[in-house]
């Protein structure tokens, strides 16, 4: 089972049972039903769009940025081609929601692309998907088969004489993917670079035309929106923070999984239906919205609630949704040091403030949290943050930076006793008991 | 246009602009690595970042548009404190080898971080190590731990060079630029990325190590080998050329050069230099003094003109002379009373001479060509024989431009063309005369005479309509449309097509004066440069011509020679063959040596003064001239200066020639097509052989591009010889003879075998474009 | 270079996308080549790169800057086990060290016999079935407790 709990399902209601993902299933579940209700009452682009822009719904893949308004940077009388991209490089440590979509309802987001392509007038798409779900790849390839062989997909979309080709494109093992334009780079049949905006894919975008491109849950939820209107969506969530959200809970927690909730919802009570913390231990930190997301303390996250606005308040970000549950056993020198360590294997390599700044922010951690540490290590690390933030091609350097500064500025006790010590303050005896590896049972 | 403020001082630019143009324009300088005007914006260095008024971060200069009203800071706080943090991060990973970096003294890396660089480092673990990567004679990159990832190299050669052979492979920190398993950077452009690289990671392989930047005197000079005239700036130490970089120069090469105009330098210092005057004494050659090889010269001459007449008397030139000396040679031969003077060695058709309106030339100016909407090359192997040329039009392609090419091979131009027709070279002619009458067609006017039986190709008729459409347009006959023997109807063909669709029409020039030995009239009244040798003479007086190499017919040439009583060569350089024939060798000064003029295929004249001093008893050609004139005891020859030569036959102070004028009167012949029945020779002059200096050059001849000569069939007409397993053939043109490897390649038209030209492999053999015979060797 | 199998499925992924834009199915098809040669020699990328009309150095940049592209051999099954922070909060690094002793190599290494080579990957996404690791690119293997371990290296046996 991919969906561990809910509050008021909308995405994920009746996501039971192997067959699922498949047309006959989706579509007994109301599938495609937006989209023939659109060719139906021949209802207007401009007017999806707005539907968009009026239910709140904001981009799940981590930036939180308005999906209509999104949509609507698309040119609106520019001849020639222009395309529709789903992001499901979902590599952001933490996150693994789009994944749970692709099993379950990938038609959703077949649905939500083409809905998204007619709206912005697009022939051609693509579903961009992580290397390494790959038997989600072959899925998704399997359900656009049937989409295709409905009508719902291919030429003349129910008759509506509106085209649209979808396609998937797998990745390879590249965080930097995730990153929309390195995706289009990708896609292209290039290394994942990320290239410098403006322009922005709306006018430039996939072989250098208009392009539109959305996370998986995003499109996945666009039907549900249309189908229940904007103002009903809206209210499911919170003002400026429409609807539901996707929540992947990993770590410290009894039952890592993902949950679907409202958006506002306190984070104890999402914290209890991924079962508490593991063993009953002390919350002692979590990262809310995927491995870039500034850490906060538990004294700090209790109070939240789950929405862009609140957690952006408490000094971190919702991100993706990815939540990252830390006990009281864990060292943070040491997930600091393995954050790092991704953020700088991970860069594309581009841009001097990324390359060498993610470079160096390892190598320092990773002194410390061997021992070595040195008492200007962290005015340093705080430093060369400010050296990374705002200078980069990219959002990657922020990403690597944000951590960093995330864990100074509530755990810099910790640190300190590293470098002082050349240990850590959490006993390894502590550490050790906090292991699950050899007493889990699954 | 658009107002912007940087620092205070306002511009105006045109909508697209950059902040790092307007600040260029306004001579506002912003640091950068990555950043070059010619090439396209990669924003990866990010030492460009400035304020811009309510951005809320800094932004890079280089790749952010300027908008109206914009304010821009390049000195704010914020922005010094992106720039240190930047270079900061630029040298945590790079080696502090300066002390024996060739770059060292000429780094930007080293320049911009005495500006924005900390004194000490806070950066206390081992830096990261590259190993050594491989990439071919001409650039080094033993030391890659200094490149500093901004990808200049690769653009240059996606963009410029038209084939990336550079690339930055895996990611991260752990990136590296490299070629593709070691491969070399075999492109014909790959030197300017040792320029364009910012630190010490591309360096020049033959440079490497042999001086530093500020111990060269740095001299202005002129390159002698293609027909561009491309500006050079020589550098020497002690009287020796150590380096040669480009002069830019916008309107001629911009600010690059090709590895020939580059590296052929190394020919200066060859051990196969002339140092002294030669004379054949009792059969062998001897080492004499000046007035003593001079007086031989002087009286051989009258001796041979008394006995056997003055048209006996024979003179050729390389046209990479300097006009000077071809002017003084023709002048000299006429005082004489012989019209036997030629400068245009490989031709072999002259039927256009005397035919002319004027001196054949571009038809335009250099830097027109990115104006241009379609161009038509006729006879090219273009990159090779013009590199810059074909850069030029790759660019103008990359543009938008239709860049069509009919020619005698498919090599790749790396130019993304329009359409490209090879043919064999006899129907070169009647493919030509195929767009002339679709052109008529397409016009609806009268087919021109002598073009009725002509069958337009399909890929003709698209070429025509290229040439048809509004703007501006050009046709371009290139080295082969001038050898072959139909070169006088390409010509005629071609201007027939220039008047049916308002393109100009242009020859692109083989060499450094091809243009200015038509100024100095370098040509014959009498036997051209073909029927000297065909009608062998008694005496030659040969001027930088190898004629093994460089004549179209070298056969026919060195079999003249052998028979001539008197063969004064004057030459920079004593080779193996001449060591035959030659009965008197006069040392000249190479390019570097001499002053003198170079009139290029725009008509730019261009003049260079001597770099250093000629090589041991060498003397620059004007003067050695002058001299025989006087032993001679002929008028006119009491010059004091290079100067007052040019003066003679180019007006002071003209930097461009008049009298430029491709129209020509010869009628247009029958073309029919003409039925494929012996084999053809098609001649490449492979570019690193084309002249005497660059066949010099050793590292030139480590490159690709120097291979040793093979015969290349098409495998269709391989396996009608029934030759197609074969290793190697024997190649046959009368009694010459050579045995070659042998490769299939589908690039050859049918019915033709390649076989360069200018190789000591194929110095025996007769024509470049004439019959051939193959069979097992 | 390529069995006709293979050239079949780069032509299904060629024919996703526009005319001249061949070179999108990079990626594509050096997994193709991947799959079929166990590894990619630079033979095989070269193969690629024509194939695709692209140069072989952008087809190299390509294949060695995505991570599931192994740029030498390696054993027959190639086994990537995720140590990112939700995985190693679950056992992630314990699995991989599991592995290590049991299989006698570090990461990068592949045993004596061929048989397996040990990776250290990054994050899969999926965070919520730690530890997690994946066989030959292809099959993810969720909650790696030592007896699923033991399981899975027999199964592979």
């Amino acid at each position: 089972m991919a969906i561990l709990g809910a509050i008021e399902p909308i995405l994920t209601a009746g996501w039971d049972g192997d067959a699922a993902w498949r047309l006959r299933d989706y579509v007994k579940r109301g599938g495609y039903k937006a989209l023939e209700r659109i060719f139906e009452k021949r209802i207007p682009a401009d007017e999806i769009i707005g539907e968009i822009k009026k239910s709140g719904l904001r981009g799940r893949g981590g930036a939180g940025f308005p999906t209509g308004l999104k949509w609507s940077f698309m040119p609106k009388d520019a001849k020639g081609d222009r395309y529709i991209v789903c992001n499901t490089d979902e590599g952001e440590p933490g996150t693994f929601k789009d994944r749970d979509i692709l099993r379950c309802n990938p038609h959703a987001v077949i649905e939500g692309m083409v809905i998204a392509a007619y709206a912005v007038g697009a022939a051609r798409g693509y579903n961009y998907i992580h290397g390494e779900i790959w038997a989600l790849y072959e899925r998704f390839e399997e359900a656009l088969d049937e989409a295709r062989a409905a009508g719902f997909v291919g030429r003349n979309i129910l008759g509506s004489g509106f085209d649209f080709e979808l396609f998937a494109h797998h990745g390879y093992g590249a965080y930097i993917c995730g990153e929309e334009s390195a995706l289009l780079e990708s896609i292209e049949g290039r290394k994942g670079q990320p290239r410098f905006k403006p322009p922005f894919p709306a006018s430039v975008g996939l072989y250098g035309k208009p392009t539109t491109i959305n996370n998986t849950e995003t499109f996945a939820t666009v039907p549900f929106v249309l189908n229940m209107g904007a103002d009903a969506y809206l209210a499911a969530g919170k003002p400026n923070n429409g609807g539901t959200k996707l929540f992947s809970v990993s770590g410290h927690v009894n039952r890592p999984g993902n949950y679907e909730i409202p958006l506002g919802t306190p984070f104890p009570v999402l914290l209890e239906l991924a079962g508490g913390v593991r063993g009953g231990r002390k919350l002692k930190a979590c990262i809310p919205g995927g491995s870039s997301a500034p850490v906060l303390p538990a004294e700090v996250i209790m109070d939240c609630a789950m929405d862009y606005d609140s957690i952006g308040k408490a000094g971190s970000m919702l991100g993706s949704g990815a939540v990252i549950v830390m006990d009281e056993t864990t060292c943070v020198v040491k997930a600091l040091e393995r954050l790092s360590y991704f953020y700088h294997e991970e860069s594309c390599g581009q841009c001097t403030p990324c390359r060498e700044g993610t470079h160096w922010l390892y190598r320092i951690v990773h002194r410390i949290e061997h021992g070595k540490g040195r008492p200007e290590d962290i005015d340093l690390l705080r430093g060369l943050t400010t050296n990374i933030m705002g200078r980069t091609v990219c959002a990657l350097g922020d990403a690597a930076a944000m951590p960093v500064q995330g864990f100074l500025r509530h755990f810099r006790d910790e640190f300190e006793y590293h470098i002082e010590n050349g240990k850590c303050l959490v006993p390894p005896e502590v550490q050790r008991a906090g292991s699950t590896f050899f007493k889990a049972t699954v | 246009m658009l107002d912007i403020e940087i620092d205070g001082k306002r511009i105006q630019v045109p909508p697209g602009s950059t902040i790092m143009d307007a600040a260029r324009a306004l001579g506002a300088t912003i640091p950068h690595f990555c950043y070059h005007k010619k090439l396209s914006i990669a924003a990866n260095c990010r030492m460009c970042l400035v304020q811009v008024e309510k951005a809320p971060k800094p932004l890079p200069a280089c790749a952010t548009p300027v908008t109206s009203g914009m304010k821009v800071f390049t000195h704010s706080e914020l922005v010094t404190a992106a720039q240190k943090g930047v270079m900061e991060f630029l040298l945590i990973n790079h080696p502090l080898d300066c002390p024996v970096c060739d770059q060292g003294g000429e780094c930007r890396l080293q320049d911009i971080a005495v500006g924005y660089g900390g004194t000490a480092s806070r950066f206390r673990e081992t830096k990261r190590v590259v190993s050594p990567k491989e990439a071919g004679p001409l650039i080094s990159m033993r030391e890659m731990s200094r490149c500093i990832h901004c990808t200049r190299c690769v653009r240059f050669g996606q963009e410029i060079a038209g084939v990336m052979e550079l690339g930055m492979a895996k990611r991260s920190a752990h990136s590296e630029i490299q070629t593709f398993v070691g491969r070399s950077v075999d492109s014909e452009l790959s030197g300017n990325m040792i320029d364009l690289c910012p630190v010490g990671a591309l360096t020049s392989r033959p440079f490497r190590h042999s001086a530093r930047g500020w111990e060269l005197s740095r001299r202005e000079s002129v390159s002698p080998h293609d027909s561009l005239g491309t500006n050079l700036t020589v550098q020497v130490k002690n009287d020796r050329v150590l380096r040669v970089l480009p002069r830019e120069n916008e309107e001629i090469n911009e600010c690059w050069i090709s590895d020939k105009d580059r590296f052929s330098y190394e020919a200066l210092n060859s051990a196969e230099r002339l140092e002294k005057p030669m004379v054949r004494v009792d059969g062998a050659l001897r080492e004499v003094e000046w007035n003593v090889a001079l007086d031989y010269v002087a009286h051989a001459l009258k001796d041979i003109a008394r006995n056997h007449g003055v048209e006996s008397i024979a003179a050729l030139a390389s046209p990479h002379s300097t006009a000077e000396e071809l002017y003084l040679l023709q002048k000299l031969m006429r005082a004489v009373g012989s019209g036997n003077v030629d400068f245009r060695p490989r031709r072999a058709d002259f039927s256009s001479d005397g035919q002319r309106a004027g001196i054949p030339w571009l038809g335009m100016r250099i830097s027109e060509l990115k104006t241009l909407e379609a161009a038509l090359v006729i006879g090219s192997f273009l990159r090779k024989d013009h590199p810059l040329f074909a850069q030029r039009l790759r660019r103008l392609a990359q543009a938008g431009g239709k860049v069509s090419l009919i020619s005698v091979a498919g090599d790749d131009s790396l130019i993304d063309l329009f359409a490209q027709i090879p043919v064999a070279p006899r129907d070169l002619a009647a493919t030509v005369a195929g767009v002339v009458k679709a052109a008529a067609i397409l016009r609806g006017v009268a087919v021109p005479a002598g073009l009725e039986g002509v069958e337009p190709r399909e890929r003709a008729v698209a070429i025509a309509e290229s040439l048809m459409k509004d703007g501006k347009k050009a046709i371009f006959l290139g080295n082969v449309a001038e050898q072959v023997d139909q070169a006088g109807q390409l010509h005629a063909l071609g201007a027939e097509l220039a008047r049916l669709t308002g393109a100009s029409l242009g020859f692109i020039g083989e060499a450094a004066n091809s243009v200015g030995g038509y100024v100095a009239g370098a040509l014959p009244t009498g036997l051209d440069a073909r029927q000297m040798f065909a009608q062998p003479r008694m005496a030659y007086l040969l001027m930088g011509v190898e004629p093994e190499f460089d004549c179209g017919n070298p056969r026919e040439a060195v079999t003249a020679l052998g028979q001539a009583e008197l063969v004064v060569m004057m030459t920079p350089f004593r080779h193996g063959a001449a060591m035959d024939y030659a009965d008197v060798l006069l040392p000249l000064a190479a390019f570097t040596e001499t002053s003198g003029t170079y009139v290029s295929t725009e008509g730019r004249v261009q003049r260079v003064n001597g770099a250093c001093r000629p090589r041991g008893e060498a003397r620059p050609g004007w003067k050695v001239l002058r001299v025989l004139g006087n032993v001679l005891a002929l008028p006119g020859f009491e010059y004091e200066s290079s100067e007052e030569v040019r003066d003679e036959f180019i007006p002071a102070g003209a930097s461009f020639i008049e009298n430029l004028d491709n129209g020509i009167a010869l009628p247009l012949a029958p073309v029919a097509a003409v039925s494929a029945e012996g084999l053809e020779r098609i001649a490449d002059v492979p570019i690193h052989f084309a002249d005497a200096l660059v066949r010099r050059a050793p590292s030139l001849q480590r490159t690709r591009d120097a291979a040793e000569p093979v015969a290349r069939i098409h495998p269709q007409t391989l396996d009608r010889l029934s030759i197609a397993g074969e290793t190697r053939v024997r190649v046959k043109q009368g009694q010459g003879e050579a045995i070659l490897p042998v490769r299939a390649d589908a690039s050859v038209p049918p019915g033709c075998v390649r076989v360069a030209a200018a190789h000591a492999a194929t110095a025996r053999l007769a024509g470049m474009f004439d019959p051939i015979d193959v069979e097992r060797a | 270079m390529l069995t006709k199998e293979s050239i079949q499925k780069i032509d299904r992924e060629i024919a996703k996308y526009p005319a001249g834009q061949k070179q999108s199915a990079v990626m594509a098809a050096l997994a193709v080549a991947q799959e079929e040669l166990g590894w990619l020699p630079s033979e095989a990328i070269e193969f690629v790169a024509n194939y695709l009309g692209m140069p072989p150095i952008a087809a190299y940049e390509v294949a060695s800057f995505y991570d599931m592209y192994d740029l030498e051999p390696v054993g027959k099954y190639k086994l990537t086990v995720c140590t990112n922070l939700p995985c190693m909060l679950s056992g992630g690094v314990d699995a991989a060290d599991y592995l290590k002793e049991k299989l006698g190599i570090g990461f990068n290494e592949t045993t004596p016999d061929g048989k397996f080579t040990l990776k250290e990957g990054e994050c899969m996404g999926a965070c919520g079935d730690a530890p997690v690791l994946l066989v030959n690119n292809r099959r993810m293997c969720a909650h790696m407790q030592p007896e699923k371990i033991d399981k899975l290296l027999e199964e592979l046996e």
